[in-house]
């Protein structure tokens, strides 16, 4: 009885193994079929749905356009490339497609996010597995400072870059110096990180915050806010709050017509365009912005806009040159290896960001130095169409400036990379 | 003071929709939010033809219309059924129509703008007030004044009560109930939509409009009591003056306010400011 029993489970156990084999072998035949290796894989992950998902699509679609690109002047390193992309969602959902972008489908590096939370939950996953990251949309000064890493790079601005940009321009119309000001702050980590940043500035130039309010996200109505502002009669309102929130209260303090002059910390062009340009006032700062005279971005924006019937946003150009610009590093050091293409970074070399002046990344920080701009919204009638909002003011640093005019120095935002 | 009447307006108008349908055909209606984002849609497409004026009057009827359709399909099943499962219908609703909403235009907000007639800003003495706000206060005036004159001082009205009441007798009587219960839908969705129309020009157009305004729906109703039709007045109102005080004094609570005021109300009068005994769930 014993023995029939072991015999027994014996075929049950033959047959679990086999069923297994055959399972993981249909399970494992797909990525066997799709693993070419004479494809470069570059792994995209943003996010594509929720509040920054319609940020995430432009940002999907430029890079494709790089990769396709690319592919049509015949590939990198005799190689085609191509783009597996992954909706980021959160950062416990960034960690696990990381995992799956890298360890099955074998990509050779990172591109993408916009959320600050998820782009440290890939930048940490970017370093234990030593892959390239170039983070295209996360603003957090802490990124670049306290949790810097060596596999990760910033093609996006900083909050420090926003607020020192449109500071420069403030000071030079004298809107700092022993002014008073009223803040508004997004009531969370980026908010946060914001009025840290844009406080400090001013205060370091002579003026003083007057107020600030903690506003809860997702507010639908700053009517309240807007008569205490009124009452309060500041000379300046900054607002350090961004996304849907930021165009409500646009609206709303078109509204009431308020004679304050207004700008704030940080500026992406789609909230912009979805507020329409009846709602909008104000200078703003502009990391990139599709109006700009550079022949080279014009070609760009004219590039897109055919393909997509819009023209890009400062996200699309973020995460286009984050692939152009790891595509131009393989190609440069002729090599599929982070590890050559970190030093390669680090020692300063140049890419064509599509603005006046080359880009190139710093070597303590890995921000990228860039100029950035300050814009000003149009009048209504000079406008050609719904997406044409902006006039620019100026460029910032000036042409012959330092590009480290308007980075946070070693002191303001500190980095050891392990 | 008066801004929070200002603010509460077309909250009053969205919330008096959710308790109608839920007074009188017991539906919670979680899709309630998703007609008003209808509405604003539609006024969208209305007004780049036929201006704000057109969009405000047609844009109501239009989602009232779909209403009818869907309360003809779907809804009606559900009036002598457990609350469930109109909540479980409802609630996947909201989702398909979120949903149909990116699909048809997108997940980019669009641009809405405050009529030209109705931009600037009125001032009395210290106070400064909106024109836009003061007009969208009228119309719901108008609207709650409407409604409340429909259900108590026509026929009509009157065959609503007495079917909530004693559905038997009325039909005993003759009389059927189905139409009228289509025709409260209607009202109550087509409330929504013109809640919709007029906060667009306030808070913009985009998919998720809807959800994110149905919880406050509901906290007035709540507070208001359910059922009760100047209850959810009243907690309107309320509803918008603590906020406004609530923003003067501390702002991070600003949003949190509604909800410490809906607990408040609810351990001091469980049914809510006034209301009334619900034989249907009691």
């Amino acid at each position: 009885m014993a023995s029939a029993r072991d015999d027994q489970t014996r075929l049950t156990r033959r047959t679990l193994l086999k069923t297994a084999a055959v399972g993981a072998l249909a399970l494992g035949m797909p990525a066997i079929v799709r693993a070419q290796p004479d494809v470069i894989r570059v792994g995209h992950i943003t996010p594509r749905t929720g509040f920054l998902g319609q940020l995430g699509e432009y940002g999907l679609n430029a890079a494709q356009m790089a990769v396709d690109e690319t592919n049509t002047a015949g590939g990198v390193l005799g190689r085609k490339v191509e783009l597996i992309a992954e909706d980021s969602v959160n950062p416990g959902v960034a960690v696990t497609k990381v995992q799956k972008l890298v360890e099955r489908d074998k990509v050779l590096c990172l591109v993408g996010e916009i959320s600050s939370a998820s782009a440290l939950a890939i930048a940490e996953q970017a370093n234990r597995y030593k892959v390239v990251y170039i983070n295209s949309g996360a603003n957090s000064d802490e990124l670049r400072g306290k949790n810097c890493n060596r596999f990760m790079f910033h093609v996006e601005g900083c909050n420090t870059m926003y607020t020192k940009t449109i500071g420069t321009w403030q000071k030079s119309k004298n809107l700092i110096k022993g002014a008073k000001w009223y803040m508004l702050t997004a009531d969370y980590a980026f908010g946060h990180d914001l009025f840290r940043v844009s406080s400090r500035f001013l205060t370091e130039n002579g003026g003083t915050v007057m107020a600030n309010d903690m506003v809860p996200t997702n507010t639908p109505d700053y009517s309240a806010y807007i008569l205490k502002i009124r009452q309060a009669k500041p000379d300046f309102v900054y607002i350090n709050l961004a996304g849907a929130d930021q165009t409500t209260f646009l609206k709303q303090y078109k509204e009431y017509g308020l004679p304050i002059p207004l700008a704030g910390g940080v500026m992406d062009t789609v909230p912009f365009w979805g507020a329409g340009i009846d709602s909008l006032s104000g200078h703003w700062q502009s990391l990139w912005y599709h109006g700009l005279t550079v022949p080279a971005s014009q070609a760009f924006t004219k590039r897109y806009s055919g393909k997509h019937g819009k023209p890009p946003d400062n996200q699309a150009w973020g995460d286009y040159l984050a692939v152009k610009i790891l595509l131009q590093a393989m190609a440069e050091t002729k090599s599929t290896e982070a590890a050559k293409w970190v030093p390669y970074f680090e020692k300063g070399a140049t890419f064509d960001i599509l603005k006046g002046r080359k880009g190139s990344f710093r070597d303590w920080d890995h921000q990228l130095l860039q100029e950035m701009y300050v814009v000003k919204v149009k009048d209504k009638k000079d406008a050609k169409d719904k997406w044409d909002i902006f006039e620019l003011v100026q460029t910032v640093p000036a042409s012959g400036e330092s590009l480290e005019l308007i980075q946070p120095t070693k002191q303001e935002n500190p980095c050891t990379m392990a | 003071m008066a801004n929070g009447l200002l603010v509460g307006a077309y909250y009053i108008v969205l919330a008096l929709g959710l308790s109608l349908i839920f007074s009188l055909g017991g539906v919670v209606n979680l899709a309630h939010g998703a007609f008003y984002a209808l509405g604003a849609y539609l006024a969208y497409e209305i007004q780049r033809r036929l201006g704000f004026v057109g969009a405000m009057a047609l844009s109501p009827i239009g989602v009232a219309l779909i209403g009818v359709v869907i309360e003809r399909l779907a809804i009606r099943r559900f009036y002598r059924e457990d609350p469930g499962l109109a909540l479980l219908f409802t609630f996947g609703l909201a989702m398909a129509a979120e949903q149909s909403l990116r699909l048809v235009w997108g997940a980019t907000g669009l641009p809405f703008g405050i009529p030209e007639a109705l931009r600037g800003q009125v001032f009395l003495g210290d106070f400064i007030y909106s024109r836009y706000r003061m007009a969208v206060l009228a119309v719901s005036a108008a609207a709650v004044t409407g409604c409340w004159l429909l259900l108590n001082k026509t026929s009509f009205g009157l065959v609503v009560r007495a079917g909530t009441r004693d559905p038997e007798m009325v039909r005993a009587l003759g009389i059927a109930l189905s139409p009228i219960l289509t025709a409260i839908f209607a009202l109550s969705v087509g409330l929504a939509g013109l809640a919709g129309v007029m906060s667009a020009p306030l808070a913009g157009v985009h998919p998720a409009m809807g959800t994110e305004i149905l919880v406050a729906a509901f906290v007035i109703v709540v507070i208001g009591g359910l059922g009760s039709f100047w209850g959810v007045v009243w907690a309107g109102l309320i509803v918008g003056v603590v906020r406004g005080l609530t923003v003067l004094f501390y702002p991070p609570a600003a949003e949190a306010s509604m909800y410490a005021l809906m607990v408040l109300v609810l351990l001091v009068r469980p049914r809510g400011l006034m209301g009334e005994r619900f034989e249907r769930f009691e």
